[in-house]
């Protein structure tokens, strides 16, 4: 089925419907959505809001500043997935680092760090682990491999987060959100059943989208239709990849490795059991042990509205920085940071 | 020789002599180069045009080509978008002690054949050596002087509306191939570099007679830097995305990686813009070139407020901007 | 947050996978989906296999479309 038939059945839907604010938390959800001008060609009373899905934008800048003193120390070399290396700290970031010397790699799977590790076995070599549900696991096998290997050159600072506490905290009690779509490659781990959470505790209907544009629509679509029926129900609109249950490996795997903790999110504060952090069984490979790490205080009074951009209280424009002191070459909020930001996706594509 | 180059090669003795004996001139070789005095005596006519480019890609061989391919193209596409016909090119190295002799030779051998295949000559050079560690194996410049022979004239750079936009051979492959080969990803068949000149193509253009506007090599920043500064005109540039030519490999490993074609760097493209009405006569002669026989249409030019529109492939319309940075693969 | 592509494993080795996306193929790792086998068609996301994808035809969506739109 094309798009536009799509995009035509939901004009159609929504004619029935007031004013509605469906979030999306996942970053790629965001960037593809834009990719593909969706947004701009949804009806007039739709309106799509970015959540809290992207690590680049949530990771907090406490954490941020841990990697950058690590990547600071000698003999040491910091990987980390591309993103991660321009999101601002003070007035550097990893990538600056990397251009006054500093060994940084970026690596686009987890297990690179440990070959780095075998390669360089003078030198500290440490990952610094984000990500939701889907890319935990991946840390999880790296710690296993390097735990069965006694590699000891190898360690990981984590900032791995999970999905519902944060999604909980955010949008419990009054929300201007409607409706979420749910973040497909996060609920292959979690299964459909990971998200019914948000028709019985946030009291609002869920899908859960693919990520090419007709998945995208249809699950919009389905949204508009539960709006419409006051359904109350946590639907799976990508049959094709998420199962009910989830992906049982991957769980395991994860929690063999890290247990929940309180955790720090950018623009939303410390929210409990919504971050992992490594179990004392493998505290041999926590950077956050092995290295003393300088205290951070965060400075963060410029004037930016982040967390009222991720509460979905506020749009991007809204922000008195966006777009003059805040772009994507000078972020001030890590909204700009990741192309696909809630504001660097919106001045891309939306300005 | 010795096997590697030392300080002492860069220090204008017996081995420096010894080096130009052996490496360089037998390489590029021809009568103006071997006259070896301090500058190179030629014939241009009456306007020239003459450019300059540094080279520092890491690695310095990549699939498809290398630093020494890449130095005397890069210089090459830039004096032949301006309309003029290389002709001379000076190659000045900076090298690290500890350099392989036998990398360096490799390095002017592609310098040599590619020159050949473009229709230049190396003209004048120049050597020298820093210590070890401090020049990440080899640095190159290369100097370039192209002349307006009879039947060319220097090229503008303006984008007129109702113009077609040309794009000569599929986008994105030397980006790709140079970031997959610095990431240590292992795709197969390995992406490889387009880096050729488009001397060729160039003059399979303008030899159709069709009326050209503009014309540009889309190196870093990509198609979209180059649209995008076409477009600070006062037009706007819509691109049909469906009709941008991308290798399927390349396209796939943009998916995998989180890179926008559009914002890759090119080394054997070129973007024309072209009246609408020559555009079928352009686009036949391009065609039957060997560098462009994928040429297609990508874009029109329309009036409008100097915007960079993309049709998508659902047919919605989005707004493509000038690229940022440095281009980094993502997972997220 | 989670780029992922569809791809074919065509042959397995140990814990590691060749991934065929049409053009060009990629090796991912299998710990994370260990029961995925040849000829599967998964996700793949940052070097590893998360998910087994199970053939869906535009027949599909447009049926749950018009399902949706009480069409059908």
């Amino acid at each position: 089925m094309r798009a536009a038939e799509i995009i035509e059945a939901i004009h159609k839907k929504a004619k029935g419907l007031g004013n509605i604010a469906i979030m999306e938390v996942c970053g790629t959800h965001t960037n593809e959505l834009h990719r593909h001008a969706i947004p701009q060609a949804l009806p007039d009373n739709i309106r799509l809001v970015s959540g809290p899905g992207c690590p680049v934008c949530v990771t907090a800048q406490s954490d941020i500043h841990a990697a950058l003193s690590i990547a600071g120390m000698k003999d040491t070399v910091l990987c980390c997935y591309g993103d991660m290396l321009r999101v601002p700290c003070g007035d550097t970031s990893l990538l600056g680092m990397k251009s006054d010397g500093a060994d940084v790699r970026s690596v686009v799977s987890a297990l690179e760090a440990l070959e780095i590790a075998r390669e360089n076995p003078l030198k500290q070599v440490v990952f610094f682990a984000v990500g939701f549900e889907t890319t935990t696991p991946h840390t999880a096998v790296l710690i296993e491999d390097a735990a069965r290997e006694n590699v000891g050159n190898l360690s990981v600072l984590c900032s791995h987060k999970t999905m519902p506490a944060a999604v909980t905290a955010l949008l419990s009690g009054k929300s201007g959100i409607d409706a979420l779509m749910c973040p497909g490659h996060v609920a292959c781990i979690t299964g459909r059943k990971g998200f019914d959470f948000v028709p019985e505790k946030l009291k609002i209907p869920a899908a859960i989208a693919g990520f090419e544009a007709c998945d995208m629509l249809f699950a919009l679509l389905k949204i508009c239709d539960m709006l419409e029926k006051s359904q109350l129900e946590c639907f799976n609109a990508y049959t094709r990849a998420v199962s009910e249950n989830g992906n049982d490996p991957a769980l395991r795997l994860t929690y063999k490795i890290f247990e929940e903790s309180e955790c720090e999110w950018r623009g939303l504060g410390r929210i409990t059991e919504s971050g992992l952090v490594i179990r004392d069984e493998y505290s041999f490979f926590d950077a956050r042990r092995r290295f003393e790490i300088p205290d951070f205080t965060e400075k963060n009074a410029r004037m930016c509205i982040c967390s009222k951009i991720l509460r979905g209280e506020a749009l991007p424009s809204d922000c008195p920085s966006f777009a003059s002191v805040c772009t994507p070459e000078t972020p001030l909020g890590a909204c700009m940071v990741s192309s696909e930001g809630s504001c660097a996706a919106y001045y891309k594509y939306e300005r | 020789m010795q096997e590697k180059i030392t300080l002492a090669h860069g220090s204008g003795g017996e081995l420096y002599r010894e080096m130009v004996n052996e490496v360089f001139l037998p390489a590029y070789s021809n009568e103006i180069l071997c006259e070896l005095g301090d500058s190179a005596v030629c014939t241009a006519g009456e306007r020239i045009a003459f450019t300059t480019d540094g080279f520092v890609v890491n690695p310095i061989f990549f699939p498809g080509g290398d630093i020494g391919r890449l130095c005397v193209c890069g210089t090459v596409n830039d004096l032949a978008v301006s309309g003029a016909v290389p002709q001379y090119l000076s190659v000045s190295m900076i090298i690290e002690a500890g350099f392989e002799t036998e990398k360096l030779r490799c390095i002017c051998k592609s310098i040599a054949d590619t020159a050949s295949e473009a229709g230049v000559r190396i003209v004048t050079g120049d050597t020298k050596v820093v210590e070890g560690n401090k020049a990440d194996g080899i640095y190159i410049t290369t100097s370039g002087v192209g002349v307006f022979t009879a039947d060319r004239k220097p090229l503008g750079q303006k984008v007129v509306q109702g113009d077609v936009i040309i794009c000569s051979a599929p986008v994105a492959s030397h980006g790709v191939a140079v970031t997959v080969a610095r990431s240590g990803m292992d795709f197969s068949p390995v992406p490889c570099s387009d880096v050729k000149p488009l001397s060729g193509v160039v003059d399979a253009l303008l030899s159709s007679g069709a009326e050209v506007h503009a014309m540009r090599d889309p190196t870093r920043g990509g198609v979209a830097a180059t649209l995008c500064e076409w477009a600070r005109d006062g037009v706007d540039i819509t691109v049909d995305l469906k009709n941008v030519p991308v290798e399927a490999s390349v396209s796939e490993i943009c998916a995998v990686l989180g890179l926008d074609p559009l914002q890759l760097a090119n080394e054997g493209v070129l973007l024309a813009s072209v009246a609408k009405k020559d555009c079928a006569k352009a686009l036949e002669a391009l065609r039957n070139y060997q560098y462009s026989t994928s040429a297609a249409v990508i874009a029109e030019v329309e009036s409008g407020n100097s915007e960079v529109w993309g049709i998508t492939d659902i047919g919605t319309k989005r707004r493509i901007l000038m690229p940022r940075g440095e281009v980094l693969p993502r997972i997220c | 947050m989670c780029l992922a592509m569809p791809g074919k494993i065509i042959k397995i080795e140990d814990s590691q996978a060749v991934i065929d996306y049409g053009a060009v193929t990629t090796r991912a790792d299998l710990r994370v989906k260990p029961e995925a086998k040849v000829g599967d068609t998964v996700l793949v996301h940052a070097g590893f296999v998360i998910e087994i994808v199970s053939p869906e035809s535009a027949q599909e969506i447009e049926m749950l479309v018009k399902e949706t739109m009480g069409e059908a």
